[in-house]
């Protein structure tokens, strides 16, 4: 970036947006503590509102910052993941949304016990929910770290260390989760900050001429610039350049003008380099922009991920089947009053989604025009960010740049906060219940645990990009969560034995695919496809597991699977759920949720009908 | 389970049993339980009707998801086929990001809302049927 200098304008948007968060925070710790906010919600809020605020918590770093950077650095293909984002919804709607809400079920553990009255389940869910929400929350801190950086030249680890703070007082404070208005707030927000920018980005756009992103040649700059790089990178010399060098280049001092001839060539950190304009830019050897046409052509553009055709299918099934698996979600299910509402909430969740995501393809185009340094250092992901500097005039500048800065910290924020909650709930109720006498302490020491691990990962040198991360996390989930929900609730054959070894045999092969990318980097070759985008073969295996295991174990059908179906299908209004209560209030953990936390309880009031026998 | 379902099913030869046609038509359901209780106690017949509305449901469900993925799917393998199509522009943006930056937003919705009422129709259906009695 050329000598980033402090921009006002945006500092004063983060601290706004961080005060206002913990104020909100403080507020709803008052009004989570007179009532329960679950009570309010469900009798006030309608599925638009319910949406807004699913929205404001779903759309994060990923989607903020991360489509626009992959558009950028990978073109037109990555269109495939705002849409995957979305879809899940539709999944999410057309086979589990009202039967989860019935359920009454309010995380995935407490489906796993309601479903299937057993520990053992529950318990390995609770571990995935962790896992999950831990990647999932790892690139919003990495996004902070890099957001702050971009606006005013800070070290990277400080905007994950505000976030984290941030997200830990607010957490642990009680407030700002709970509230679904502040929530839907967050959504308006984001929405603005993306789309209002986009149309003065247009303006000057058409003012310059309307240039075409995808016309043929490499990348060029329009004005001289500057670049430091804070991190060792090896670049693909497309077209011959010559470049001013200040710093080590392949392993030797340089100083002045070099002449870069088709290859690669490796600087070191800290050399600076400044480009000209009209030259072409070489680019990381990670992103895969050949020339503009390439670019903006399905399937051709990818020279740096090959198996393109694979590697979206099973990046679809990933994002389509992995959000009903999302810690975050599953809770702001539980506010609506019933299934008919979850089911009206998620059809305009889909509308909302779909609105937002017209925007932040824009920026990866016009990144390609005004912002090509970013493929020289491979910082895609900050084009949002920049764009605003780049392209207006002064006093727009500083106030589009001051917007999306704004919206990109409300994305961290209300996701990791989202998230936090979520991880933070679990590992205080399952996994280290029995060591501390007070729920109040565990839940704050889950808190503690629930940001700090993630935030110390981000401090790590992740090969992989926000919106790749993201995509991890929907994999692991689309191969555990998804067979465990979609068979839960439409097959009563299912048993605790197949469950259970579905969620291990789907757990394990995702996880070690994951882990193994996020450790070595995406590996070219089918193996390293393969292993980047693993659900197009976790998730089939970890269904045909469970199938297989529960028709061999028809024993370990729960016998409750009768009275479940009626519970998860039929209308609530008929009342005919009798199973309801007796038997799981009797199973049910003592203390579910600390409600002086405004947490709610996950039990809610319903008639008791008397217990019927099993058979 | 209710005594209704047992005896016969067994497959254990009980007593004789004198089978007779009713007497009138207008009591086929004498002696039976409403649908509502047939359910509340997992009876055979609470059975059959909670099957039909899940597998109704989920027809209704599996149906909308092949057809977004039938039309999702197909995209990537039509651009792979005919890599014509993305040098086509409309209005001098290039097809394909047209197709999938913009049209398929209004096509999953469209699905979505479908969906939502197909889905609440089958449940009116199935209330009616419950309450009737």
């Amino acid at each position: 970036m050329a000598g980033p200098h402090p921009t006002w304008p945006a500092v004063v948007a983060v601290v706004l947006v961080c005060l206002g968060t913990v104020g909100l925070g403080a507020v709803g710790l008052r009004l989570s503590r007179t009532t329960s906010d679950f009570y309010v919600a469900s009798r006030v809020v309608s599925p638009r509102w319910n949406a807004s605020a699913i929205g404001g918590e779903y759309l994060s770093a990923a989607s903020f910052l991360g489509v626009a950077g992959l558009v950028l650095a990978f073109g037109v293909d990555m269109l495939w993941y705002p849409v995957g984002y979305t879809a899940g919804y539709l999944v999410l709607l057309v086979l589990v949304a009202a039967p989860l809400r019935r359920s009454g079920a309010y995380t995935l553990p407490d489906f796993a016990q309601i479903r299937f009255r057993s520990q053992a389940v529950r318990r390995i869910a609770s571990v995935l929910v962790v896992g999950i929400g831990w990647l999932y929350l790892l690139p919003q801190f990495k996004a902070a770290g890099l957001a702050l950086r971009t606006v005013t030249g800070a070290p990277s680890w400080l905007g994950a260390l505000v976030v984290a703070g941030v997200v830990t007082v607010n957490v642990v404070a009680g407030g700002m989760r709970s509230i679904t208005i502040v929530q839907a707030f967050q959504f308006w927000l984001k929405l603005t900050a993306i789309a209002l920018p986009v149309f003065l980005l247009a303006i000057a756009w058409r003012a310059d001429g309307a240039p075409d992103p995808s016309s043929p040649g490499q990348p060029a700059l329009r004005h001289a610039t500057t670049v430091r790089l804070t991190e060792p990178v090896t670049v693909r010399v497309e077209e011959p350049v010559t470049v001013r060098v200040d710093g080590v280049v392949n392993r030797q001092a340089t100083h002045g003008d070099l002449h870069l001839t088709v290859g690669t060539a490796s600087f070191d950190a800290g050399t600076t380099l400044t480009l000209t304009p009209g030259e072409p830019v070489p680019h990381v050897e990670q992103a895969g922009t050949g020339s503009g046409p390439d670019w903006a052509t399905p399937f051709v553009g990818t020279t740096g991920r090959d198996h393109p055709l694979y590697r979206i299918y099973s990046l679809l099934l990933a994002l389509l089947f992995g959000t009903m698996g999302l810690p975050h979600v599953l809770v702001r299910f539980y506010t609506n009053p019933d299934g008919r509402a979850a089911r009206r909430t998620t059809l305009v969740v889909i509308g909302l989604l779909g609105t937002f995501y017209l925007f932040p393809p824009f920026y990866g185009a016009m990144g390609r025009l005004y912002a090509p340094d970013l493929l020289l250092t491979g910082r895609t992901d900050a084009v949002v960010l920049l764009l605003p500097g780049r392209m207006l005039p002064s006093p727009w500048a500083d106030f589009a740049s001051a917007l999306v800065t704004a919206g990109a910290f409300a994305a961290f924020l209300s996701t990791s906060s989202g998230l936090t909650v979520s991880v933070a709930g679990v590992l205080s109720q399952d996994l280290l219940r029995g060591r501390l006498r007070n729920s109040v302490a565990g839940f704050r020491l889950g808190t503690l645990l629930a940001v700090a691990v993630p935030a110390m990962l981000s401090l790590l040198t992740l090969r992989t990009s926000l919106a790749d991360t993201v995509g991890l996390a929907f994999a692991i989930a689309a191969s555990t969560f998804c067979p465990l929900l979609v068979l839960g609730i439409w097959w009563r054959r299912l048993s605790v034995t197949g469950a259970l070894a579905g969620l291990l045999v789907g757990g394990g092969l995702a996880g070690g695919a994951v882990l193994t990318t996020m450790a070595t980097g995406s590996r070219s070759g089918l193996a390293g496809a393969l292993l980047a985008q693993p659900a197009a073969w976790s998730v089939p295996t970890a269904f045909a597991v469970m199938i297989l295991v529960s028709l061999r174990t028809r024993g370990a059908v729960p016998g409750s699977t009768g009275r479940m179906m009626v519970r998860l299908h039929a209308p609530e209004r008929l009342h005919l759920d009798a199973a309801r209560l007796p038997a799981d209030r009797r199973e049910r953990a003592p203390d579910p949720y600390t409600p002086a936390l405004g947490v709610p309880i996950a039990a809610q009031p319903q008639p008791v009908t008397p217990e019927l026998p099993e058979r | 389970m209710n005594a209704r379902t047992g005896g016969a099913a067994r497959g254990r030869p009980s007593q004789r049993i004198r089978v007779t046609a009713p007497r009138t038509a207008a009591r086929p359901l004498a002696g039976s339980l409403s649908p509502r209780r047939e359910i509340d106690e997992q009876t055979g017949v609470g059975e059959v009707y909670m099957r039909s509305l899940v597998r109704a449901q989920l027809r209704l469900g599996l149906s909308v998801l092949a057809m977004v993925s039938i039309a999702l799917g197909s995209l990537p393998l039509i651009f792979t086929l005919d890599p014509r199509l993305g040098a086509t522009r409309v209005l001098s943006v290039p097809l394909p990001w047209l197709i999938v930056g913009v049209s398929i937003y209004p096509l999953l919705l469209a699905a979505a809302w479908w969906h939502v009422h197909a889905a609440e129709r089958a449940e009116r259906d199935f209330t009616e049927i419950v309450e009737r009695y």
